[in-house]
C-alpha cells in the first residue's frame, strides 16, 4: 500500500535518477523539508532548540562525514574530536580576526581548514589499513587536543584557555552569542545539514562515491579496475574533514558559545560520533540522521522520564541511562548488525508489499 | 492502557512541577563521573540547607524554597540542557559547580536576567561588576587562592620567598589554568621561581608530573586539583616522600575524600579555604534535628560536616541571605531573579548575621558591591589531621594581595567588555 511502484512510470533519466524515486517516498521528503523550514521555527523556543534540535542537527552533520570516511570509503576513524576542534578553533580565530565578515564564510572556511587537516593526517591511510589506520589517526586526536591546549595563539591568549563566541550576525540576524534567537539558530544549522545532506548523498551516488566504495570492499580489485587509491582515499577525507570541521564550527559558535578543548572535544566525542555511525548504518546518509537522533535524543528522553515523570533521584536515573543506552546498542548490533538504516530499509519493503505479503 | 498511563503521567508532572509560590533555586549537580566525589556533598549541603530552612523556618520570608536538581556530570552540553530546562521554572540563581559549565553560562545569564554565582570558581574577572552584570564570585577566587598560598608560604619563610623553587600541579582545563596570570605576577614580585606541571583530565596518570618534582626537588608543591586527581596527587606525593607540609592545595584539593586514600602518610597537607570546617557549629544542631533526623536528608546523609558538605551549605546560606535581601529590598516575598541580583549585589555578611545563624566565623565577613562582586578576597588556610581524620583551620581568614589581584581583574575584564561591547556599569 505505501511505498508503491505501480504507476510510477519514469520517462526520463533524471527522473529515473533522482534520490527519492517513488512517489511516496519522494512526498515524505518534501514533507519533512517543509515541517523543518516552515514549522518548526515558528514553535521552538530555547529549550527544544538548545537541548534536543540543534545538537541532533549538529551530530548529524559530524555522523554524515565520519560515514563517509567509515561507511562509504572504510577508512576507520578515531580522530573525529581532534577535527572537530580544528572546526571550532578555525571559526573561532576568524570570527575573532575578521569580525564583519559573515558566519556562513566562516564555518565554510573552517570546513576547509579541517579538510586541510585532515587530508594530512589521512596520508598514513596510503600505507595502512584496518586497526593501525585507527591508531594512526587516535594520534590525530590526542595531538590536536594537546596543540589546542599548549598553544596560546588558538585561544587568543585568554588567561583560561577557554574560547568563547563574540556575537556575530548572518544578514543582520544574529547567530552567535547569548541574545540569538532559537529560531534563528536553528535555521541556520539546518541550512548547513541539509547542504550537507545533499552534497554528501549525490556525492555518494556519483563516480566519486563509488570510488569510495571500491577502495571499501576491496581495495586491490578496485586498484586494477583504474580506481586511483590516493585520489580516492584523499578525496575521502578531505570531504570528510569538511563536513566534521564545519560541525566542529557551529558546535562551539552556535551551540555551546564556550568550550574547552580538552572537555569538549576528547576521545569521548570521537566514540559517541562512530557510535552515531554504526548504531545508525555504515554506508548510508538516512542513517546518520537515525543515529544522531538516537543517541541525541534517547539521554534527554530518558531524564525526562525518570526525573520529571517518575521523580527518581538524578543520579540513579544517569546510571540507568548508562546501562539502558548500552543494552540498546548491543541489542541493536546482535539484531540489525546494519543499524538503523537497515532496519528502515527492511520497514520500507515490508510496508511495499503490505497487506499482502505473498 | 496507554491513556491510562499518559493522564498518571500527565498528573505526575502536574505534581511534580513547581508551585507558583515556591523560590526556585537550580542545583547543578554532579553525582556521577569522575568528580562525583566532590560534586555528591557539595549538592548534599545545598539541599539539606533550603531544606532547612524550609522545615525551621517555614521558608524565605514565609516562602518556601524549592530546589530543582539536574544532573550534569560535569560536562558542558548536559549543562546546558539543565540550564535550558530549568530557566523557565522561575530559577533565581545559578551555581553550577563546574568552570566550563560557567564560562557557558556567563553570556547566557547575562542575556536571560537571571545571577549566576559560582563560589570560589569559575571566571575570576567577573569580580568586576562593572563589566560582569549578573555574575557573582564573592566572597573569594582563584586569584585571591593563589595569592593566599602564596602569603601563608611568606608567612613561613619570615616574608622572604626569593629563590625558592614553587611548582603548580594543575589540572589541564580552564580551571587549572585559572591561577597561572597571578602566580607568574607574584613569582616576579616574590623572587621565587614557578614551574608548571599540567595534568591531564581526568588525573589518575600523574606519574611522570611527580618523578619531575622529585627530580626538581622543589621547596613547596602547590595544587589545583579536582576530583580524582587530588587522590592520586596525594598519594603519589606520599610515594616519592615529599614533606605534606610543604604541599598545598586549593579549596577545591581540600576535602577529606582526597586526603583518606593516602592514610597516615596524607598527615600535615594543606589547603586553602574561604569558609569553615568541621560540624562545631550551632547550625548543626538545627540540621540534626529538621533535617537528619526527620528523613529529609539529600543523598545518603552520610556527609554532613564534611568540607565540601560545609561549602554546599555556605552557598545555599549566601544564596538565601541574598534573596532575604532583595525581599526586604522590595518589599515583595515572591521576588524575581532580576530582585534576586539586586539583592545579591546589596549583600552584606557580617559577624552578627552569621551568628544569628548559628554559624559565626563560618566565613569571611564581606560585602558586595555594584562595582565589588568579589567580596574581600579573606583566605584561610586549613590542614589535615591523619590521625584524627579532621581539617583544621591554621589561619583565619586574611587579606590577599589585592594590588596584583586588582590589577589583573581590570585588565581581564576590561578586554571582555571590548571583545563584547559591554558598556560599563555603575557609573
Amino acid at each position: 500500500m505505501f511505498y508503491r511502484e505501480a504507476g510510477d512510470f519514469k520517462t526520463s533519466y533524471v527522473a529515473d535518477g533522482q534520490t527519492f524515486p517513488i512517489r511516496f517516498d519522494r512526498m515524505r521528503y518534501y514533507a519533512v523539508l517543509v515541517a523543518a523550514f516552515g514549522v518548526i521555527p515558528f514553535f521552538i523556543n530555547d529549550y527544544w532548540a538548545n537541548a534536543i534540535l540543534l545538537p541532533f542537527l549538529i551530530y548529524a552533520i559530524a555522523t554524515i562525514g565520519l560515514n563517509i570516511l567509515v561507511g562509504y570509503c572504510g577508512q576507520v576513524s578515531l580522530g573525529t574530536g581532534g577535527f572537530m576542534a580544528v572546526g571550532a578553533y578555525g571559526c573561532y580565530k576568524l570570527m575573532t580576526t575578521f569580525p564583519e565578515v559573515s558566519m556562513i564564510v566562516h564555518v565554510l572556511l573552517s570546513g576547509g581548514i579541517t579538510a586541510a587537516v585532515c587530508v594530512v593526517f589521512g596520508l598514513p591511510s596510503l600505507r595502512i589499513k584496518g586497526f593501525y589506520l585507527a591508531v594512526a589517526t587516535l594520534a590525530a586526536q590526542f595531538f590536536l587536543v594537546w596543540l589546542f591546549n599548549r598553544v596560546p595563539w588558538f585561544y587568543n591568549n585568554s588567561a583560561s584557555g577557554q574560547i568563547s563566541a563574540p556575537e556575530r550576525e548572518v544578514f543582520g540576524i544574529v547567530i552567535t552569542g547569548p541574545n540569538a534567537s532559537a529560531w534563528a539558530t536553528y535555521l541556520f544549522c539546518l541550512i548547513f545539514l541539509t547542504f550537507c545532506a545533499l552534497v554528501a548523498r549525490n556525492l555518494t551516488r556519483g563516480s566519486v562515491g563509488r570510488s569510495w566504495m571500491a577502495i571499501r570492499d576491496m581495495d586491490i580489485a578496485a586498484e586494477i579496475i583504474g580506481v586511483n587509491p590516493m585520489k580516492a582515499k584523499m578525496t575521502a577525507f578531505a570531504v570528510s574533514g569538511f563536513f566534521i570541521g564545519v560541525s566542529g564550527a557551529l558546535f562551539f559558535s552556535v551551540y555551546l558559545g564556550a568550550v574547552e578543548v580538552g572537555e569538549a572535544f576528547g576521545i569521548q566525542k570521537s566514540f559517541l560520533v562512530l557510535f552515531m555511525v554504526i548504531i545508525g548504518g555504515l554506508g548510508s546518509i538516512f542513517g546518520s540522521f537515525a543515529g544522531a537522533a538516537f543517541l541525541v535524543l534517547l539521554p534527554v528522553v530518558l531524564k525526562v522520564l525518570g526525573v520529571d515523570v517518575l521523580g527518581w533521584p538524578t543520579d540513579i536515573v544517569v546510571h540507568f541511562q548508562l546501562v539502558i543506552v548500552g543494552a540498546l546498542i548491543v541489542f541493536f548490533l546482535i539484531v540489525e548488525p546494519h543499524g538503523l538504516a537497515q532496519m528502515w530499509r527492511v520497514t520500507k519493503e515490508k510496508l511495499r508489499l503490505w497487506p499482502f505479503p505473498h | 492502557m496507554i491513556r491510562n498511563l499518559m493522564s498518571a503521567a500527565l498528573a505526575v508532572t502536574l505534581v511534580s512541577g513547581p508551585a507558583a509560590a515556591d523560590l526556585v533555586f537550580p542545583d547543578l549537580s554532579y553525582r556521577t563521573g569522575p568528580y562525583a566525589a566532590g560534586g555528591v556533598p557539595f549538592s548534599d549541603g545545598y539541599n539539606d540547607y533550603f531544606t532547612l530552612v524550609n522545615e525551621r523556618d517555614g521558608g524565605i520570608g514565609g516562602v518556601k524554597a524549592q530546589v530543582i536538581e539536574c544532573e550534569t556530570g560535569y560536562n558542558t552540553e548536559k549543562g546546558v540542557e539543565c540550564y535550558e530546562a530549568t530557566k523557565d521554572k522561575g530559577a533565581l540563581i545559578y551555581q553550577p559547580l563546574s568552570t566550563g559549565i560557567t564560562y557557558q553560562l556567563i553570556p547566557k545569564v547575562t542575556a536571560d536576567g537571571i545571577p549566576l554565582h559560582t563560589m570560589g570558581y569559575g571566571r575570576t574577572s567577573a569580580a568586576n561588576g562593572k563589566v560582569f552584570s549578573h555574575v557573582f564570585n564573592y566572597p573569594a577566587n582563584y586569584w585571591n587562592g593563589a595569592s593566599g598560598v602564596i602569603n601563608h608560604l611568606l608567612e613561613e619563610n619570615g616574608g622572604d620567598l626569593s629563590g625558592k623553587k614553587i611548582s603548580l600541579v594543575y589540572h589541564n582545563s580552564s580551571y587549572g589554568k585559572e591561577p597561572i596570570r597571578t602566580l607568574e605576577e607574584l613569582s616576579e614580585k616574590h623572587g621565587f621561581e614557578l614551574k608548571l606541571l599540567p595534568v591531564d583530565h581526568p588525573g589518575q596518570e600523574q606519574k611522570s608530573q611527580w618523578l619531575q618534582i622529585r627530580r626538581d626537588r622543589p621547596d613547596v608543591v602547590v595544587m589545583w586539583g579536582w576530583g580524582v586527581m587530588n587522590q592520586v596527587a596525594i598519594q603519589e606525593a606520599a610515594n616519592i616522600r615529599f614533606p605534606m607540609e610543604n604541599f598545598i592545595g586549593v579549596w577545591w584539593s581540600g576535602a577529606e575524600h582526597d586526603v583518606i586514600a593516602a592514610g597516615a602518610k596524607a598527615n600535615g597537607y594543606k589547603a586553602v579555604t574561604f569558609h569553615n570546617v568541621g560540624d562545631d557549629f550551632p547550625v548543626f544542631d538545627d540540621m540534626q534535628k529538621y533535617v537528619v533526623d526527620a528523613g529529609l536528608a539529600a543523598g545518603a546523609g552520610d556527609n554532613v560536616g564534611k568540607v565540601l558538605y560545609n561549602r554546599g551549605l555556605y552557598a545555599a546560606m549566601l544564596a538565601v541571605e541574598a534573596a532575604k535581601t532583595a525581599q526586604e529590598m522590595h518589599g515583595v516575598a515572591e521576588i524575581s531573579p532580576a530582585m534576586m541580583r539586586d539583592g545579591m549585589e546589596a549583600l552584606v555578611i557580617d559577624e552578627a548575621k552569621m551568628t544569628g545563624l548559628g554559624m559565626p566565623n563560618f566565613g569571611p565577613t564581606f560585602n558586595v558591591s555594584c562595582e565589588n562582586h568579589g567580596g574581600l578576597g579573606l583566605v584561610g588556610v586549613t590542614q589535615w589531621d591523619a590521625e584524627n581524620q579532621t581539617w583544621s583551620l591554621i589561619s583565619d581568614f586574611q587579606e590577599t594581595d589585592g594590588d596584583v589581584i586588582n590589577a589583573l581583574i581590570t585588565e581581564d575584564s576590561t578586554a571582555f567588555a571590548t571583545e563584547n561591547n559591554i558598556a560599563q556599569r555603575c557609573e
